[in-house]
């Protein structure tokens, strides 16, 4: 039987908050736009250094290898947050991606439009902004997504028990050890409690292989190439996909072109399609051609993030607790001021990212969340956050609508 | 290894920061083999048992009344009767006549000179014992001109210590820029080692706040800004209290603590007046002890806003007494720590900005004073002195080399 790499690459920018101050709130209302250039956090100077370091190279280089090997194939997902910001500022980019999804092999999976945690607070909030991604999607590529990633592979029985309902063939999510046990994630699996609906599991060692630890000189296995890559994966004999699930700025973003990345990710194909057997698959081919082996129930819920594999990046401070309720608790009535630009600033507050960028977690230690953030620290990202949702309170109450 | 430790004044008989840095490194050096004898220009018992203090002054002075004001006069009691205020300079002069007689008789490996005050006794020194002199920058004259250049006699006396030492020592990198600026002194030549605090070495609160009406009002739901400091040029509290204003226009149940005294006293209680908000401002005047402790403890953030502050301890002792801090981007401690907030002491705005999202936040306030908590237990002396250490070694072996 053959065997297939399944590579799933996320696409994500949110429309991060500008310096907004108290003195800002009441008067301005533009949480995300008119910042200096060379700001931090302007998000137009961020599409363009992620474009040009990371998605026209990558989109390239995975165009030619389209062309090149009649058997490579991917899937993708990418918010609405990050189409309307390349429409806004990198047409260009945004074509390179519509050419990717125009040779037919590459699969689009749904998901929130705007990148929230909906799901966890408001389920109609949630339903809605999966209709605006699946609208978005099929306007802007034609396409409409058979498969489901909440954000951050934040998962559990009750989302898979939706999507299922939802009508939606897969669902992706961290193939997590206390969660699959002594079982491998190197095969489809049936959530528990569904129907119809097949689970992929995220092989974290292998991606992480790739998406964190590639350019690591002190990792054992330093430098990886594709022939390395490839003969582990040959080497593994229980499995029949080999979940590779990352954030598509792994590629020039998070490891620089001069890590060999680039050139990691061309010879990837060639290495794996030398073994007869071995093919790519998208997440959908994946689901049609491998029964499931088992059933896997996950009662709480589990992320891709961090080593504690749950929420807390987010939602794990006091700071993040209180940002995010207040924030929901706006929602009746910011839905019933039918604004419609009123309501969709709540949508793009609700993007995870904002709750990441408060992490105090690692602070301390200048990591990763420090590297992703464009706040000098979490407080202050909390602070411009909170004055946005004051001024939300300041227009609502304008309209008439007491808070 | 024998240190010659020139400095101008020891806990609990110091006027600010200076003191207090001088002891707790000491105390730390100590630990490390270092012998030092610590000379002081005046003579009281000092209850200090890990070095030797002695007292630097002329024979026929019998006693020296201090003013507890920095860079004031002090009256000199002589061994006839006769009292005279003498002033700064006169001090140094009998400083250094008086350690150029000690160094005679003893034998000093290393001479390390604590601000300019101690420069001129620290090259009298070092030409006599030849022994290299490590200078110790806790202020430049600028810091202590609010960014002004200050006394020329100072300024001189700094520049001539800082070009004659072998070695410079600054207690931040702040500092370190300020003398590379205003002295033309090359970065090699200049360490950064940061202050510190003894977490352990705390008086710890009692049960009841000296501020029983503040704790009333917080009963009520008020919020507490506290500052506490020298009320000086340097110390930025007209822009503190042009931030109040703003803070108290969204957050009136805000009150502003302001501990200290000082030449703005009175300046600043007018415009208080002026801003139209003094019934949210109170001056407490200078405090000490319990009062001073329960400043810092009945706060719901501390501000120091200072337009330059070269270390600045008193954030940290804030947090010890649990209240986190905004502290200005010019000052050596915030490279020290991590979880507060930072702000450029010119922007008024951005600062009441924070101070309006302490008071309306507790989850802030709360996450701030948390994480830096954990970052005050785990600071010490220890690694200061360790290379400081480091230092006297290199030079001693240089010299005798």
């Amino acid at each position: 039987m053959s065997r297939a790499i399944i590579l799933y690459l996320h696409v994500h920018q949110p429309f991060r908050i500008r310096h907004y101050t108290i003195f800002d709130a009441g008067k301005n209302h533009d949480y995300f736009f008119t910042m200096p250039y060379e700001d931090r956090t302007s998000n137009e100077r961020i599409i363009h250094k992620v474009a040009e370091k990371s998605y026209l190279p990558t989109n390239a280089k995975l165009l030619e290898l389209l062309h090149r090997y009649p058997e490579f194939r991917l899937s993708i997902s990418i918010t609405g947050t990050v189409i309307e910001q390349l429409e806004m500022w990198s047409p260009m980019t945004l074509q390179s991606f519509k050419d990717l999804i125009d040779t037919g092999r590459v699969e689009i999976v749904g998901e929130t439009y705007h990148h929230s945690l909906a799901f966890f607070y408001n389920q109609q909030e949630f339903e809605t902004q999966v209709a605006m991604h699946r609208k978005k999607v099929q306007e802007v590529f034609g396409k409409t997504p058979a498969v489901f990633r909440n954000t951050e592979l934040a998962y559990n029985n009750d989302l898979a028990y939706w999507a299922d309902k939802a009508g939606y063939k897969g669902i992706l999510a961290e193939g997590w050890d206390p969660i699959l046990g002594w079982r491998s994630p190197n095969f489809v699996y049936r959530p528990s409690y569904t129907e119809n609906i097949r689970l992929l599991m995220k092989n974290y060692r292998l991606s992480d292989d790739i998406a964190f630890r590639f350019s690591n000189r002190n990792w054992s296995e330093w430098p990886l190439t594709a022939d390395k890559f490839t003969h582990w994966l040959n080497e593994t004999h229980d499995g029949t996909n080999f979940n590779l699930f990352m954030d598509y700025e792994t590629f020039g973003e998070h490891q620089w072109d001069d890590s060999g990345i680039f050139n990691f990710l061309h010879h990837l194909p060639e290495q794996w399609l030398k073994t007869p057997g071995n093919t790519f698959m998208t997440v959908s081919e994946a689901i049609d051609a491998y029964e499931p082996v088992d059933y896997v129930d996950m009662p709480y819920t589990v992320t891709w993030a961090d080593t504690e594999r749950d929420l807390s990046a987010w939602l794990g401070n006091r700071m993040q607790q209180q940002a995010i309720h207040a924030l929901y608790d706006l929602h009746d009535k910011i839905i019933g001021s039918k604004d419609l630009q009123l309501i969709e600033d709540y949508r793009r507050l609700q993007t995870s990212d904002h709750f990441y960028y408060m992490c105090t977690k690692w602070f301390n230690d200048g990591d990763i969340h420090a590297y992703f953030s464009p706040y000098e620290n979490p407080y202050e990202a909390f602070i411009a956050f909170m004055n946005a949702y004051h001024d939300m309170k300041f227009r609502l109450n304008e309209k008439g609508i007491e808070v | 290894m024998k240190v010659l430790m020139l400095g101008w004044e020891l806990p609990p008989y110091n006027s600010g920061g200076l003191g207090v840095a001088c002891y707790q490194l000491c105390k730390a050096l100590s630990k490390k083999n270092i012998d030092i004898e610590f000379v002081l220009p005046y003579n009281h018992d000092h209850p200090i048992d890990f070095m030797k203090v002695t007292a630097a002054h002329p024979q026929d002075v019998k006693a020296i009344k201090m003013s507890g004001i920095a860079y004031d006069s002090y009256k000199y009691i002589f061994a006839d009767g006769h009292e005279e205020y003498l002033s700064l300079t006169e001090q140094q002069s009998l400083y250094e006549r008086a350690v150029a007689q000690l160094v005679k008789y003893g034998k000093y490996d290393v001479i390390h000179a604590h601000d300019w005050l101690t420069f001129r006794a620290a090259l009298r020194a070092r030409q006599i014992t030849r022994a290299p002199l490590i200078v110790h920058i806790h202020s430049v004259e600028r810091d202590r001109a609010g960014g002004n250049d200050g006394n020329p006699y100072v300024r001189e006396i700094e520049s001539i210590g800082l070009l004659m030492a072998d070695k410079i020592i600054a207690v931040s990198e702040h500092t370190k820029r300020c003398i590379m600026r205003d002295y033309d002194i090359p970065g090699d030549k200049i360490e950064v080692i940061h202050n510190s605090i003894d977490s352990e070495g705390l008086e710890p609160l009692d049960e009841h706040n000296a501020y029983q009406y503040l704790s009333a009002m917080k009963q009520q739901g008020h919020k507490v800004v506290v500052s506490i400091g020298r009320l000086t040029m340097q110390k930025n509290l007209p822009n503190l209290l042009r931030a109040a204003k703003e803070v108290i226009a969204r957050a009136p149940k805000t009150l502003f603590l302001i501990v200290g005294s000082g030449e703005q006293y009175f300046e600043l209680i007018e415009q208080a007046a002026e801003l139209g908000i003094s019934r949210n401002v109170i001056f407490t005047g200078f405090q000490r002890g319990k009062n001073w402790r329960d400043a810092y403890a009945i706060g719901d953030v501390f501000v120091m806003p200072s337009i330059s502050e070269p270390f600045g301890l008193t954030p940290l002792e804030a947090i010890s007494y649990g209240t986190p801090v905004v502290i200005s981007k010019q000052s050596g401690v915030s490279e020290v720590i991590k979880n507060c907030l930072k702000v450029d002491f010119w922007d008024v705005n951005e600062l009441a900005n924070q101070i309006t999202a302490i008071v309306m936040n507790d989850s802030l306030r709360d996450e701030l004073h948390d994480n830096s908590y954990h970052e005050f237990v785990n600071l010490s002396w220890d690694n200061s002195a360790h290379k400081l250490a480091n230092i006297y070694r290199r030079h001693y072996a240089e010299a005798a080399a």
